[in-house]
């Protein structure tokens, strides 16, 4: 009996009720998902998208078992042989892989399908952990940017090639950990502006553009003329700053697939994009939200999700079976919900005493946060449909375990926070 | 060192959420069109259409009814056919025409169905329909169409068709929608509201392949569709038959009412066409047919033609110069041919004498009276004064406007007033007196009316002084029970105390100029007329008969107008004697002379170019 009172010990009860509520309505929210008024089934019908994760749900007790009995340090210990499995695995998908919706990302066991970028993420996430962590590593130096930018870079470009865009974006997350602990801001100015003009080229004719750069350029050059050596990096950022916008038209029309290139344009340029066939996805799910009004159809009463006009319905579209049934407030007690876990799980990184276990935590946050807001945006239109599932919501086992797995590694190293001193 | 960066990346995953929060908002509750395409996308309505009413006549025998069609239904996106050829064969469509209709219904939808073929008959479907199977993602979606019992009453009746472009933007009630059928004339059209009955819409909730998971809240919206009242005419179908059988081959119109209600028996306008060509997959083809046709079919002549009344209209004469008071019933007056030819000899007549004779001078001579009462010392102005007074008291008679019979199209005829004999003779020319005039005391000059309008005069001197509208339907009819149409009595001068000299100066007119209108045992009252061709020398006048019978207590007025067929007592009277004989006996009682062989061999149309018999 103590054994099993120290199993749980002084674990975060506030973050395993966030997660078991979360786990549990979107248990729900699938059967409400497949529910056939016609048909009148059961939620535990394995028939359904609903009974099948009731048992996901029940699987992955197993791994928080094991988690809570395996030793806290083991994470720390052995980041480099888990990040080089996983790295041996992606690479293997590549080769013995099957194809699923273009994409090469799984492992294929009879029944069982396994893809191992979703396990990557917390892998890299340890990598990073422990060499940030390690003496002597100083996030403001160059040579240590770049062996952060080079464990990054690795299981990004893998999955590039397989290629799944969405889990490379989940990738870029994990700037935000190194930004915490002392990344350079130019790395986040970078990319915003990076973004901005990713937009900015898929909004305003190239012409446009170039006139706009050129007139930029030109004022601060005027502003620059008493200090001539300043206009040489002035020029630089231009030609770069041109040189990006021909690439990213040039990604856009050569590069991409055509359908990739209809999601960024359904965002950008819905004109462009036909409601009946590329923005279908897009418009029925807003549909489906816009439809639920402040306070929702109802349990089982909603009416798009179900008769199949939200395509991937329990899984990357959930949301917005949620949303159609339970409203605007429904949508406020999810994203109070995800926020809440988010923000308690950064109050826990900051909580260690260990750098790995900071690091590590802020890693499980800026994941989770990814995955939220970037699922949330494209159901509603803010951000081009990529396939990435609401953590602990949406279908599927791979997903599910691989965030459960990730959150109670945190939990089991935060429950031994204070032995952690004993180490140095 | 960079404790200050976790309040930034608080303070960003925080924003986000409220940025989500803000858009989910405007998107959920601000904006509400999105309801709005939430139903467009679900709700699947589904009209049911009504029974439309049906026709009966008086004795309760059908005369239109629905038949089921059925239209070819296709799912394209379901089609699998083993052998075009075999499915070509029995729809009798070429492959050329069976892949652009698969087209069209691709184009339209694959998941939805579509009309691959129309109107499919009832007999066409028997055949087809156990080869059916063999054709997926088609299916046969049974309507029905209108069906006449008889070819007769095409006119009276009317057509059905698809509602025009026009008529949709007329129907302010918002209830038709494109392709919807609607009764285009006649009964269809008149009473188009009451037999048309009420739509049913059910709402189906349908998932995005189209497929049907139920109703709507439970049905809670839907309502059930309310078939179509039942007309119950007037008509008398045998009578209709037997005056269509007897203008066969003739321009003309046939129409009898009974005085007593107003009740249209018979209306029958020659030539027309079978209704049954204006119905089903043909109806285009034969609607050119028909439309262009030189004799026009569609034209109904019992109720669009005008003539001049000729001499029937001299019971009008002498009916208003009695009830102004300017001549008396037993007046004898002496009258010498001075004014007009005249069948009649010169010599004294009273008002029966002078109808039985049908005596023009004697006319000339009433009809001076009524109009010249000498209230201004200026004929002229005497005749204006007097005209005006004549024209009202004539259109108390139903003449000068429509009727208002429950068929569209009615002519309205013409009653020379003052007004218009200003205009014809305008002042710089010199005005206008009775001498100018006086030809319409023998019901010619400008006067006109309709073979109804003279048909409603007989009623109403055979009701001695009123008459009651004209009408085709007597009531509806709704799960048994029936709900009659009121009319009322339309009277038409100060009393009926004349009326027995003009019946019986019908009476007389009936054995002396109408000898072939005479029945054994039924007493009829009767006036012969000639209306005149307005084209001279041509052809021959148009031959009028206006009766009712019997006399005494009469059960049937008729108007029968026999175009090209010369002087009233012959086709005319005839046919309106053998109706009458019809209609009171039950048959035909045969005599040493064969009227109805008469009627029937008398073909006036042969020989009038383009018509075909």
């Amino acid at each position: 009996m103590r054994k099993e009172g120290s199993l749980f010990g002084s674990i975060d009860w506030l973050i395993v009720i966030i997660y078991f509520t979360l786990v549990v309505l979107g248990w729900f929210n699938i059967f409400a998902s497949v529910y056939d008024p016609v048909a009148n089934q059961s939620i535990l019908d394995m028939n359904l998208n609903s009974g099948r994760q009731l048992v996901f749900i029940g699987v992955a007790l197993v791994p928080i078992l094991v988690i809570l009995l395996l030793d806290f340090r083991i994470y720390e210990s052995f980041a480099p042989l888990f990040y080089g499995i996983m790295i041996l695995l992606l690479a293997g998908v590549l080769v013995f892989g099957r194809e699923v919706n273009g994409a090469k990302a799984w492992f294929e066991i009879g029944a069982f399908r396994f893809q191992p970028a979703e396990f990557t993420k917390m892998a890299t996430a340890m990598l990073l952990a422990r060499y940030v962590s390690s003496t002597g590593v100083k996030l403001t130096d160059f040579s240590s940017q770049l062996k952060v930018f080079l464990i990054l870079g690795l299981p990004i470009g893998l999955i590039m090639l397989q290629p799944d865009f969405g889990s490379v974006i989940i990738f870029a997350s994990l700037i935000i950990p190194m930004y915490r602990e002392g990344f350079p801001s130019i790395y986040l100015i970078l990319g915003l502006t990076i973004g901005v003009l990713f937009v900015l080229t898929l909004l305003v004719p190239q012409n446009y553009l170039f006139i706009g750069i050129g007139a930029v350029t030109l004022i601060a050059a005027i502003m620059q003329w008493k200090k001539p050596k300043r206009l040489i990096p002035v020029a630089l950022i231009a030609i770069g700053i041109t040189c990006f916008v021909l690439a990213t038209d040039f990604i856009l029309n050569e590069v991409i697939y055509e359908y990739q290139k209809k999601r960024v344009e359904a965002i950008f340029r819905p004109e462009l994009v036909d409601p009946q066939a590329e923005g279908w996805n897009l418009e029925q799910s807003k549909i489906a939200i816009g439809s639920g009004g402040f306070a929702g159809k109802g349990f089982l009463e909603g009416t798009q999700t179900k008769f199949g006009y939200v395509p991937e319905q329990s899984t990357d579209f959930i949301f917005s079976t949620l949303a159609e049934e339970h409203g605007w407030i429904g949508s406020l007690v999810l994203v109070t919900l995800f926020i809440a876990l988010i923000l308690r799980v950064i109050f826990i990184a900051e909580r260690q005493k260990s750098k790995f276990a900071r690091v590590y935590g802020y890693s499980v946050a800026s994941i989770l946060f990814f995955h939220f807001s970037i699922n949330i945006a494209m159901t509603i239109g803010l951000f081009p449909v990529v396939g990435i599932p609401l953590p602990f919501f949406s279908y599927g086992g791979s997903s599910l375990w691989s965030f459960t797995i990730m959150l109670f590694i945190l939990l089991k190293i935060d429950m031994h926070r204070s032995q952690v001193l004993m180490r140095f | 060192m960079f404790e200050n960066r976790r309040y930034i990346i608080q303070a960003i995953f925080i924003g986000v959420g409220l940025v989500f929060l803000v858009k989910l908002f405007a998107l959920q509750v601000a904006d509400d069109t999105y309801h709005i395409k939430a139903e467009r996308n679900i709700i699947h309505r589904i009209i049911e259409y009504p029974f439309r009413g049906l026709m009966y006549d008086r004795n309760d025998e059908l005369i239109v009814y629905n038949e089921p069609i059925y239209d070819l239904m296709v799912v394209p996106r379901d089609v699998y056919i083993a052998d075009t050829a075999d499915f070509c064969n029995l729809f009798k469509i070429t492959e050329e025409d069976f892949l652009a209709r698969m087209q069209k219904a691709r184009k339209y939808s694959s998941v939805k169905p579509s009309a691959f073929l129309q109107k499919i008959s009832h007999e066409e479907f028997a055949l087809i329909q156990d080869h059916l199977y063999k054709f997926n993602g088609f299916y046969a979606n049974p309507r029905t169409i209108r069906k006449y019992s008889q070819p007769l009453l095409a006119n009276e009746i009317g057509y059905t068709g698809e509602i025009s472009p026009k008529e949709l933007e007329r129907d302010t009630t918002g209830y038709y929608k494109s392709g919807d059928y609607v009764g285009v004339t006649g009964l269809e059209k008149y009473y188009e509201e009451q037999l048309r009955g009420v739509r049913g819409v059910s709402r189906k909730v349908v998932n995005v392949n189209g497929i049907e998971k139920g109703s709507f809240k439970n049905g809670e919206y839907d309502t059930a569709a309310v078939p179509g009242k039942n007309l119950i005419t007037t008509i008398d179908l045998k009578l209709q038959a037997y005056a269509e059988k007897l203008l066969a081959g003739k321009r003309g119109s046939v129409v009898a009412i009974e005085p007593s209600t107003g009740e249209v028996l018979v209306m029958a306008s020659a030539p027309s066409y079978d209704p049954n060509l204006l119905t089903g997959r043909e109806f285009g083809k034969n609607f050119k047919k028909i439309e262009s046709d030189t004799t026009s079919p569609l034209f109904n002549r019992a109720i669009q033609a005008q003539y001049p009344p000729g001499s029937i209209f001299k019971t009008v004469q002498a009916l208003i110069a009695l009830d102004e008071g300017v001549i008396s019933a037993d007046e004898a007056i002496m009258v010498y041919n001075i004014h007009m030819g005249d069948h009649a000899p010169s010599g004294k007549y009273d008002v029966t004498r002078g109808i039985e004779n049908s005596s023009n001078n004697y006319f000339y001579e009433v009809m001076r009276r009524t109009v010249n009462q000498g209230l201004s010392s200026s004929i002229f102005t005497d005749t204006h004064l007097g005209m005006e007074k004549w024209a009202r008291a004539v259109e108390g008679f139903g003449f000068g406007s429509p009727l208002g019979i429950d068929i569209k199209g009615e002519a309205p005829g013409l009653v020379p007033d003052t007004e218009f004999y200003h205009k014809m003779y305008p002042k710089e020319k010199g005005s206008w007196a009775y001498s100018t005039i006086y030809s319409l005391s023998i019901g010619q000059g400008e006067l006109l009316v309709t073979p109804l309008q003279v048909a409603n005069l007989a009623a109403t001197i055979a009701n001695r002084g009123y008459y009651i509208k004209p009408h085709l339907v007597s009531g509806f009819k709704e799960n048994g029970v029936v709900t009659p149409i009121e009319y009322e009595k339309h009277y038409t001068g100060k009393g009926d105390e004349y009326y027995p000299a003009i019946i019986e100066g019908m009476k007389l007119a009936v054995e002396k100029t109408a000898k072939r209108a005479v029945i054994k045992d039924i007493p009829i009252a009767g006036k012969t007329g000639t209306a005149e061709n307005g084209v001279k020398n041509e052809s021959l006048d148009h031959s009028v008969f206006m009766a009712f019978a019997p006399a005494d207590d009469p059960k049937i007025a008729i108007a029968v107008y026999t175009e090209n067929a010369g002087w009233g007592g012959g086709a005319s009277a005839s046919i309106a004697s053998l109706i009458i004989e019809k209609y009171i006996r039950g048959e035909i009682k045969k005599t040493w002379w064969n009227r109805e062989e008469y009627v029937l061999k008398k073909l006036y149309l042969k020989g009038l170019e383009g018509v075909e018999n």
